[in-house]
C-alpha cells in the first residue's frame, strides 16, 4: 500500500475501544487458528514421512508426539482444527446470507466454542482409551 | 483527478489485475471450495490418526497402505494445503505492506505448501507401493 499523503484527520477508533463480543473474539480466533493450522500441517506430514523412512524414524516421532510437551501441542492442534472447522462452517452459513442477524451471530459463536471443546475432548478420550 | 490525463484506456482496463491478489474472485472461490472439501477430509484424517495412535509400526504402515486410507490422506493434504496457502496469503497481504517483503513471504508461503504436499504424497505412495 502506498501512503500518498498524511491526512490531518482524526483516526477512527480502533479495536480496544469496543466492548468485545463473541463475534469479534471468534473472528480473531478463526485467523489465529488458521495460522496455527498452517504450521500444524507439519505434524501430519512429519508422521507420514517418518513412517515411510522406517521404524527408527517412526519411533522417534512417536516418542516426541507421546511426550508431555508433544501431547500438549497435539491437543492444541486438535482444538485449533475443530475450532477452525466449525468457525469455517459458520462462515459458509453466512456466505448463504443466513444467520447474519445479532442473534444468529451470537448463537453461532457460542456453538463454535462449545462444539470445538466437545469434539476435542471426544477425540482425546478415544486416543487415551486403551 | 489524474484520470483527466489523455488516454483511450477505459477506467476498468486501467485497474484490471491490480487488486491485492492480482486475480479477482478466483482466490475467494477456491478458498470456499477447499473449505467445503476440508470438512469431510479433516474428519477422515482425524479418524485415521486416532487409529494410527493405537497401532505399532507394521500395523500403522498397513493402515496407510490401504488404498482408501491413502487416497483420503492425499485428498486431505491437497485440499488443506491449497486452502492454507490461500489463507496465509490473505494474512500476509493484510499485515505486510512493504512490497519486497510481501513478495518474499508470498513466495515462501507457496514453496512451503508445495514442499509439504510433495513430501507427504511421496511418503504415502511409497508406503502404498510397499517401498
Ligand atoms: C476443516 C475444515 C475447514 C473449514 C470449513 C475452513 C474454512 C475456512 C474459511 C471459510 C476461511 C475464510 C475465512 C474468512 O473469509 O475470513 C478460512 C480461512 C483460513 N483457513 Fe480454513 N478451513 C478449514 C480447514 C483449514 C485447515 C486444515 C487449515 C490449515 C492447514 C486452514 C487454514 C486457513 C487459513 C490460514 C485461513 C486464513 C485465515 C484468515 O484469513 O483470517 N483451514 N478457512
Amino acid at each position: 500500500m502506498s501512503r500518498t499523503s498524511e491526512a490531518q484527520r482524526p483516526l477512527s477508533p480502533h479495536l480496544q475501544i469496543y466492548k468485545p463480543t463473541v463475534t469479534m473474539v471468534m473472528s480473531i480466533l478463526h485467523r489465529i487458528t488458521g495460522a496455527a493450522l498452517f504450521f500444524g500441517t507439519l505434524l501430519v506430514v512429519a508422521l507420514l514421512v517418518a513412517m515411510a523412512a522406517g521404524p527408527n524414524a517412526y519411533g522417534t516421532v512417536q516418542a516426541i508426539y507421546g511426550s508431555i510437551p508433544g501431547k500438549l501441542v497435539l491437543f492444541g492442534y486438535t482444538w485449533a482444527l475443530f475450532h477452525h472447522m466449525l468457525g469455517g462452517v459458520r462462515h459458509l452459513i453466512w456466505d448463504t446470507g443466513a444467520m447474519f442477524d445479532r442473534q444468529g451471530r451470537t448463537s453461532l459463536g457460542w456453538a463454535t466454542l462449545v462444539g470445538s471443546a466437545g469434539l476435542t475432548l471426544l477425540v482425546w478420550a478415544l486416543v487415551l482409551m486403551r | 483527478m489524474h484520470s483527466e490525463k489523455k488516454s483511450i484506456r477505459t477506467p476498468i482496463a486501467r485497474v484490471r489485475g491490480l487488486g491485492a491478489a492480482k486475480s479477482g474472485t478466483g482466490h475467494f472461490w477456491l478458498q470456499r471450495l477447499t473449505a467445503v472439501s476440508n470438512i469431510p477430509l479433516t474428519l477422515a484424517m482425524v479418524v485415521i490418526v486416532v487409529m494410527l495412535a493405537k497401532l505399532d509400526y507394521a500395523g500403522a504402515r498397513a493402515l496407510v497402505a490401504n488404498p482408501l486410507v491413502g487416497i483420503l490422506l492425499i485428498a486431505f493434504l491437497v485440499s488443506a494445503l491449497v486452502h492454507m496457502r490461500l489463507g496465509m496469503q490473505i494474512i500476509i497481504e493484510d499485515y505486510v505492506h512493504e512490497e519486497g517483503m510481501k513478495i518474499v513471504l508470498i513466495l515462501l508461503n507457496t514453496f512451503f505448501a508445495v514442499l509439504m504436499g510433495l513430501a507427504s504424497i511421496y511418503a504415502i505412495l511409497r508406503i502404498g507401493f510397499g517401498g
